[in-house]
């Protein structure tokens, strides 16, 4: 049984995203000319079509729109992890992103609750970007 | 396109009730749904095919136009065409969708189009996959086929449709009160209706205990919120009514059909407790002449029963927030208000990516269901869903003529 792994693998678009992780700074593509910022990385505007963008540092800090708490693992890579929360967050800058709750007991977790990034390194290359709560 | 314009009830009467640019499923064909059925999603999708062709009282030779879906376990080049060789069929119009689970219904609309467009006169649609066989028999990965950007979603362990149907639900909970108590009676109702459909994977009656003691899978999602893993295959035949008046079958018209895409991810889907259904379905009621109230059952996309929930809101049965008051008293049941997925649907019946939604209303209409037969049944709703919280929309009425 092969343990396909689920850590990223970084193409063209999404490099300049990981490798700032891993420098743990989170950072999005903004679009030079219309001024949006978006996620996922591409390399056209949806908003103005523009080809222009440059990579902004954001805060890190943000709501929870929602959260889901895994209880079955979706994969062999996972199970260890249970249960874990996974949310969207909705970030200062107005961008919702996926993901992962830490360092927060599961009945504590609520829509609403304000939260910051924690760079979590997961292997020699990779730091994802998980949050937690903060005051 | 006649059938695409907003109609008012005042023209409609005062026109003639001309065939010209009205379509009819003349054929429709399923193969058993189960666990596993230890074959290939081809020959299963094939199975279907030559179900339909029976039932339309074709032969090969009268089909000139095949569309299907790629089967995701097993992603297959020229697939249509392929299908199209093994019925011994050399098509002058071809094509493999790529709407998942809004593909059945959207491929209606691709035949219409095609038809209308004199590619073709007689278009197959047929899809099988072997999703129970091949989930059993491989470990779970990222999937042979490419979902596209997972990276942003599974190192976070947000992993499979569950967890993101989930979020939604969770958001709507908080924003409306909905209980899981609601989302059940959805569960319940579906099984009660697979327990009156034979060819239906899980049959056993549920009730609200066991709802609640069905384990939390995706928190607030239990078991019983989920749709299957399941080996299916359905297949219909879309034609001019002008054919259909010559064929075997009471004639099932396409009274209206939308088609509305609207997100790729989650994350860009914006507002999780509302869909972009709620945009669709005023345009396809005008498109029909008809209102909510007009339609007599509704098989509905329910790959999780909230997917269900955000239909029901939707399509106009109940207000935003208050699908309490529609569920109660058996609203959503055979005999209720509105018989919602008479079949038992993915969530019983079995995951068939919403062809069988398509087969079953084509059923209800001709009178074919006897012991889950909707009485009198003249307009049905058909919904089918791609992606994440309907990413992709397609949706169509199906009537009784």
């Amino acid at each position: 049984m092969t343990d396909h792994s689920l850590l990223p693998t970084p193409d063209s678009d999404s490099i300049p995203f990981w490798e700032a992780c891993s420098r743990k700074v989170l950072q999005f593509q903004l679009c030079t000319d219309c001024l949006t910022l978006r996620h996922p990385p591409r390399v056209i505007c949806p908003q103005c079509r523009s080809g222009k963008y440059s990579w902004e540092p954001v805060s890190g800090k943000g709501t929870v729109y929602s959260y889901v708490i895994y209880r079955r693992s979706f994969h062999p890579s996972l199970k260890a992890d249970l249960p874990y929360a996974v949310a969207l967050i909705d970030l200062e800058e107005n961008l919702r992103i996926v993901s992962r709750i830490i360092n927060v007991p599961m009945d504590a977790i609520s829509i609403g609750m304000s939260v910051a990034v924690r760079f979590v390194k997961v292997d020699e290359k990779t730091m994802l970007p998980f949050f937690s709560a903060i005051d | 396109m006649d059938s695409f314009l907003p109609i008012t009830g005042l023209i409609v009467l005062s026109r003639p009730r001309s065939t010209q640019n009205r379509y009819c499923i003349v054929g429709i064909g399923e193969t058993s749904v189960r666990k596993s059925s230890e074959t290939t999603s081809l020959n299963l999708a094939l199975s279907a095919a030559s179900r339909a062709l029976d039932d339309a009282g074709l032969n090969a030779d009268d089909i000139d136009g095949v569309l299907t879906d790629t089967p995701y376990h097993d992603p297959t080049f020229l697939y249509s065409v392929l299908l199209a060789e093994n019925l011994g069929i050399q098509p002058s119009y071809a094509s493999t969708l790529d709407l998942g689970g809004a593909s059945p219904v959207a491929a209606i609309s691709q035949a219409m189009a095609a038809i209308q467009a004199g590619l073709c006169t007689t278009v197959l649609f047929t899809i099988g996959q072997n999703a129970g066989t091949n989930y059993r028999q491989r470990p779970p990965t990222h999937g042979t086929l490419n979902w596209g950007y997972s990276d942003f979603e599974e190192p976070f362990g947000l992993v499979g449709a569950p967890g993101a149907y989930a979020l939604g639900a969770r958001r709507h909970m908080y924003e409306y009160g909905t209980t899981p108590e609601q989302l059940g009676a959805i569960a319940i109702s579906t099984r009660h209706h697979a327990s009156l459909n034979q060819n239906a994977q899980m049959r056993s009656p549920i009730n609200l205990e066991d709802y609640l003691a069905s384990p939390l899978i995706c928190d607030p999602f239990r078991l019983f919120d989920c749709s299957l893993i399941s080996d299916y295959s359905g297949a219909f035949i879309v034609t001019s009514m002008d054919r259909a008046r010559d064929l075997p079958q009471p004639i099932v018209e396409v009274a209206a059909i939308c088609q509305k895409h609207h997100h790729r991810y989650v994350y860009t889907a914006g507002d999780l407790t509302t869909s972009v259904c709620t945009q669709l379905a005023p345009k396809l009621y005008r498109a029909a002449g008809i209102s909510p109230g007009d339609v007599d059952a509704a098989q509905l996309y329910d790959s999780f029963t909230y997917t269900v929930l955000l239909q029901l809101e939707a399509y106009g049965f109940c207000k935003r927030g208050d699908v309490g008051s529609l569920l109660a008293n058996g609203g959503i049941g055979l005999g209720g208000a509105l018989p919602v997925n008479t079949h038992g649907g993915l969530l019983s019946q079995g995951h068939a990516n919403g062809v069988l939604h398509v087969t079953e209303a084509v059923k209800q209409l001709r009178g074919d269901c006897s012991g889950r037969q909707v009485k009198d049944a003249k307009n049905i709703l058909v919904t089918g869903g791609g992606g994440i919280l309907f990413a992709s929309h397609a949706a169509t009425i199906l009537r009784k003529i």
